[in-house]
C-alpha cells in the first residue's frame, strides 16, 4: 500500500509541473497587461517599460517562468501584482474562505445525491426513479448564478430571512461557524453550491447502482435466498468505486470554488479571487491559486483511488 | 409594483417557508449610525497614498483618508466642481519664472497619527513618487501618480509654510496635477520602515476619516476624523463601512436587505424595483462621456465628412431610453453647464444630412472596425449600447465590424495606440473629464500622440496646435478660459469623436439617509451624511 501511495505522490510532481507550465503559458497569451490594474489608462511607452522593469516582467517569459518555479520550491509565491500581499497569504485566505463552503456543500450534495440516485437506481422505471431523475437533470442544468439570484431574490430581499451577500457582519476574519449571525451567510451559497453536484451524483449514482442490479452476482444472491436490504447492501457496496470517483472530482470542483456563485454572494473565496486575478492579469495570483487547486485534485484523486482499493481490493491488486 | 400584491406575496412565501422562517434572524443591525457603501469596486482600493481601482478608489478611499495640497469642491450640485485649497491654503506661478510654482501650506494640520503636517513632508511625498533614489521611492506610487507627475521636476522648500515646484515646462493647468497627488505620512511610514505593506494596513494621512480596521478584499472601516483641519467636513456619522461588490444585483439586494445603505451604480432595470422599496436614487451629470476615440492615420474617420456623418447618424435619445433615462444625450465632449462648454456645433440626428455626407466622402458603404470592451470602468451598458450604435450607423450607410474584447485587452488597445492597432478605426473607451487637461488638452495634443500619451489616434491640427500652447502658457483665468472654451468649441467642429452619451452616475440610498450633496464629480463628500436611527 505505501508504495502504491508512493508511486501516486510521484505522478503528482509532473502533472504540477505541467499545470504550472499551462497556465503560465495561456496567462500570457491572452491580451491585455498584468499591470493594468496599477498603470493609468494614459501611461506612457516609457513609463510601462520603467514599471515592467521594475516588476520584473520585461525579462523573457521562460526566465521568468523559472525564476516562479524556482522560488515556488523554496516555498515564496511571490507577490499579488495588485495589492503586494504575498501570494501565499492570499491563496490560503480565499481557499480557506472556500472551504467553510466547501464543508457544508459537500456532505450536502454526498447525502442527498447519493440517497435520491441510490433510491432510484433501486427503483428503475418506477415513479421514484422518475420523479428523482427529473429533479437531477434540474440540478444539473439550472445556472447556478440564477439560481443564486432567485435565492436572494425569495429568502433576502422578499422574506428578509436571510443575508443576501457577504461573510458575516464583520468579514472573514471574525467569522464563525457557531454564531447564527455569522452561519447564516453560509446557507444561500451552499444550497446554490451544492445544486449541480447534487444532480451529478444522483446521475451518476442511478447509473451505477441499476447497473449493479443487472449484474449476474445479484441473481445469485437473490436465488441463495438473502433478504432484498441484504441484497441493496451488497449492490450499493459494488457501485460504490464508480460513484467515488464521482465524488472526488466534485470535492475538487468545490474546492475550486464557483468564480459566479462567490461574485453573486460576495463569498472572499477562491473562485471570486481567480476572476479577479484573471480580470487583473495579476499572475503570481493566478500562478500561485491555480498550482494549489491543480495540488488539492491531485491529493482528492489519491484519497478517492485508496478509498476505492479498500472498498474493492481488486483494484489495488490490479 | 401593487402594494397588496407584494403583501400577499411575501405573506405566502412566509407560510411556505416558516420552519426556516423560524430558525433565521435578521441580519445585524448596528447601534452605531454607520454608512455601509457597496462599491463597484471588484477589492478595496490600495491604501498606501493614490489608489487604484481607478476614481472609484479616490472617491472612497483616497480622498477620505488623505488629502493633496488642492481639494476638489464637492459641496454643491448645481454647477461643476473646481479645485479648492488642500493641504495648501494658496499657489501661484513665479511672476519671473512661469515653470516655479509657489504653495502656501496651511497650518496646524496633524497627520492621523499626531505628528504636524511640514513643508519637509510635501518634499518628502514628492520624492517617494518620482525620486527613485529616495529611501521612500514606492514603485507602486509612482505608477499609480504617474500621471500627475509627468510634469513634475523638483521641488524645494522655501521656507516652514511654503514650498516650491518647477515643472519641466510651463503648464498654467499645474495645480490640477496636484489635486490628484495624495499626502502620506512621514512619520508612519519611518515608523514602519518603509514598509508599504504594513503601511497599507495602519495607513495615517490627513483626511476627514481615520483608518480603523480592513479585512482584505471583504471591507475597509474607517472612522470620523474629528480634528479634521476643516471643521465643516468632520462627518455627521460614526463609521463608514466600504464593500467591494462588483455585480450590479448583489449590491441591489444588499441595499434592499439593509445589509448596505449607500450603492453605487444600481443598474438602470433596478432602479424602478429601489424607488419602490422607498429608496432616494440620485443622479446628477457629471464629467464623464461616452465616445468612440478615432484613428486619424488611416481609414474612413480621417476624413472628417466621414466623422461628422457618424455623429448626425446617432440618435442619442433611444440610448437615454435605452438607460432608463440614467443618461443624457452627448453632442460634445464637455456636457452642458462646464465653464468651457461654449457653443460647440450640435450633431442633431439627422440621416439624410448623414448619407450626404458619407456620399461625398464616396465612403459607400462605408466599411469602420470599432474596437470595444464587454464590460469595464464607466463602460455603462457596453454590449446592448454598442449594437445601437452600430445599428444606427449602418441605417445611413456604414458597415460597422466590432472587435469585442475585455476591458483590460481595450485598455492595451489604448495605451499602444493606432500606431500598433492601425486596422481599428476607433474604441469605445470612456472618459474622466476632470480637469482641462485631461478632458481637452491631452487628446489632441501632438506632445501626447500615442503611446507617449493620451492623443490615441494621433491627431494633429496646425489651429489647435497653436491654442493649446496658447492655454499652457496663459495664467489668467479669465483668458485662458475663453480659450479653452475655443479649443471645446473646435474640437466639436472637428468632429474630433463619435459622442454618445454623458451618464447620470446614479447611486441609490436608504431612506435613513440625509444630507449627501451629489457633486458634478467623479469624487464625493461623504462626510455630510446623517443616518437615523
Amino acid at each position: 500500500m505505501l508504495g502504491y501511495i508512493g508511486r501516486r505522490i510521484l505522478f503528482a510532481i509532473p502533472i504540477a509541473f505541467g499545470v504550472s507550465v499551462v497556465c503560465f503559458s495561456l496567462v500570457y497569451l491572452a491580451p491585455g497587461d498584468p499591470l493594468q490594474t496599477i498603470l493609468p489608462s494614459d501611461a506612457t511607452a516609457e513609463m510601462v517599460a520603467q514599471i515592467k522593469q521594475a516588476y520584473g516582467l520585461d525579462r523573457p517569459l521562460p526566465v521568468q517562468f523559472l525564476l516562479w518555479l524556482g522560488h515556488v520550491l523554496t516555498g515564496d509565491f511571490g507577490m499579488s501584482i495588485s495589492t503586494r500581499r504575498p501570494v501565499i497569504l492570499e491563496v490560503t485566505g480565499a481557499l480557506s474562505n472556500t472551504f467553510m463552503l466547501t464543508s457544508f456543500a459537500v456532505p450536502l450534495a454526498f447525502i442527498v445525491g447519493y440517497t435520491m440516485g441510490a433510491i432510484a437506481g433501486c427503483f428503475p422505471g418506477r415513479a421514484i426513479d422518475r420523479v428523482v431523475t427529473g429533479a437531477s437533470v434540474v440540478g444539473v442544468s439550472l445556472p447556478n448564478y440564477w439560481l443564486g439570484i432567485v435565492l436572494v431574490i425569495v429568502f433576502a430581499v422578499e422574506l428578509m430571512a436571510l443575508p443576501a451577500t457577504g461573510m458575516g457582519p464583520k468579514g472573514s476574519a471574525e467569522f464563525s461557524f457557531f454564531r447564527w449571525s455569522d452561519a447564516q451567510y453560509l446557507v444561500q451559497p451552499v444550497v446554490t453550491l451544492s445544486m449541480i453536484p447534487v444532480g451529478i451524483i444522483s446521475r451518476t449514482t442511478r447509473a451505477a447502482v441499476s447497473e449493479v442490479l443487472n449484474q449476474d452476482f445479484v441473481t445469485t444472491l437473490r436465488a441463495k435466498g438473502l433478504g432484498e436490504f441484504a441484497v441493496i447492501r451488497h449492490v450499493l457496496k459494488n457501485s460504490a468505486p464508480q460513484v467515488l470517483a464521482v465524488m472526488g472530482l466534485q470535492f475538487g470542483y468545490l474546492m475550486g470554488g464557483s468564480i459566479l456563485v462567490e461574485t453573486v454572494f460576495t463569498w472572499p473565496g477562491s473562485g471570486f479571487m481567480l476572476s479577479k486575478a484573471i480580470i487583473n492579469r495579476d499572475i503570481p495570483v493566478l500562478q500561485g491559486t491555480i498550482l494549489f487547486l491543480a495540488m488539492i485534485f491531485v491529493a482528492t484523486n489519491l484519497v478517492v483511488d485508496l478509498l476505492q482499493s479498500v472498498i474493492d481490493p481488486r483494484i489495488r491488486r490490479s | 409594483m401593487n402594494p397588496p400584491n407584494r403583501s400577499f406575496r411575501r405573506a405566502a412565501l412566509a407560510c411556505a417557508f416558516a420552519p426556516l422562517l423560524a430558525w433565521s434572524a435578521p441580519p445585524q443591525t448596528h447601534a452605531e449610525s454607520v454608512v455601509t457603501v457597496a462599491m463597484t469596486a471588484g477589492d478595496i482600493p490600495n491604501t498606501t497614498g493614490n489608489p487604484d481601482q481607478g476614481f472609484e478608489g479616490f472617491r472612497f478611499v483616497g480622498y477620505n483618508l488623505y488629502d493633496s495640497l488642492a481639494l476638489w469642491d464637492l459641496s454643491r450640485s448645481d454647477k461643476p466642481s473646481d479645485i479648492k485649497p488642500g493641504l495648501a491654503t494658496s499657489w501661484e506661478v513665479d511672476p519671473n519664472n512661469h515653470r516655479r510654482w509657489i504653495f502656501h501650506l496651511r497650518q496646524g494640520v496633524k497627520w492621523h497619527d499626531g505628528c504636524p503636517f511640514t513643508a519637509e513632508d510635501v518634499l518628502w511625498n514628492l520624492a517617494r513618487v518620482t525620486d527613485q533614489k529616495a529611501p521612500q521611492f514606492y514603485t507602486l506610487q509612482m505608477a499609480l501618480s504617474r500621471s500627475y507627475t509627468t510634469n513634475f521636476e523638483s521641488a524645494e522648500k522655501v521656507d516652514d509654510n511654503t514650498v516650491a515646484i518647477t515643472t519641466k515646462v510651463a503648464e498654467s493647468l499645474f495645480p490640477y496635477s496636484m489635486s490628484y497627488l495624495l499626502m502620506v505620512s512621514r512619520c508612519r511610514a519611518e515608523a514602519l520602515k518603509y514598509d508599504w505593506g504594513a503601511y497599507a494596513e495602519h495607513p495615517s494621512g490627513t483626511g476627514p476619516y481615520k483608518f480603523d480596521r480592513m479585512v482584505a478584499h471583504e471591507r475597509l472601516e474607517l472612522l470620523p476624523n474629528k480634528d479634521y483641519w476643516d471643521p465643516k467636513r468632520v462627518a455627521k456619522h460614526d463609521r463608514l463601512i466600504l464593500l467591494p461588490m462588483p455585480e450590479a444585483a448583489t449590491r441591489t439586494a444588499a441595499l434592499l436587505t439593509g445589509q448596505v445603505n449607500f450603492v453605487e451604480a444600481p443598474s438602470p432595470d433596478a432602479i424602478p424595483r429601489l424607488k419602490s422599496a422607498g429608496m432616494q436614487i440620485v443622479t446628477n451629470q457629471y464629467p464623464h462621456n461616452w465616445p468612440y476615440i478615432l484613428n486619424f492615420v488611416r481609414g474612413p474617420m480621417t476624413d472628417i465628412r466621414v466623422r461628422r456623418a457618424a455623429n448626425y447618424a446617432l440618435n442619442r435619445s433611444e440610448f437615454v431610453e435605452l438607460l432608463g433615462g440614467m443618461a443624457m444625450e452627448e453632442y460634445a465632449t464637455m456636457p452642458p453647464g462646464t465653464p468651457y462648454y461654449g457653443h460647440p456645433v450640435r450633431y442633431e440626428f439627422n440621416q439624410d444630412k448623414a448619407k450626404a455626407l458619407l456620399k461625398e466622402a464616396g465612403c459607400m458603404p462605408c466599411k469602420i472596425v470599432l474596437a470595444i470592451s464587454t464590460s469595464g470602468s464607466g463602460q455603462m451598458q457596453p454590449l446592448p449600447m454598442n449594437e445601437l450604435v452600430k445599428s444606427q450607423l449602418e441605417e445611413v450607410g456604414f458597415q460597422v465590424e466590432f472587435k469585442v474584447m475585455d476591458w483590460n485587452s481595450l485598455i492595451e488597445v489604448g495605451r499602444s495606440g493606432v500606431v500598433k492597432y492601425p486596422e481599428i478605426d476607433g474604441y469605445n473607451g470612456s472618459r474622466a473629464l476632470l480637469d482641462p487637461l485631461s478632458a481637452l488638452i491631452k487628446p489632441v495634443w501632438k506632445l501626447h500622440w500615442s503611446p507617449a500619451g493620451a492623443n490615441w489616434g494621433h491627431f494633429y491640427d496646425p489651429e489647435i496646435e497653436e491654442l493649446v500652447g496658447q492655454i499652457l502658457n496663459d495664467f489668467d483665468a479669465e483668458t485662458r478660459l475663453e480659450k479653452l472654451t475655443k479649443l471645446h468649441e473646435l474640437e466639436n467642429d472637428r468632429a474630433l469623436m463619435i459622442w454618445v452619451v454623458h451618464d447620470l452616475n446614479p447611486r441609490a440610498l436608504s431612506p435613513k439617509l440625509h444630507g449627501f450633496v451629489q457633486a458634478q464629480n467623479w469624487f464625493q463628500d461623504l462626510t455630510p451624511i446623517s443616518v437615523d436611527p
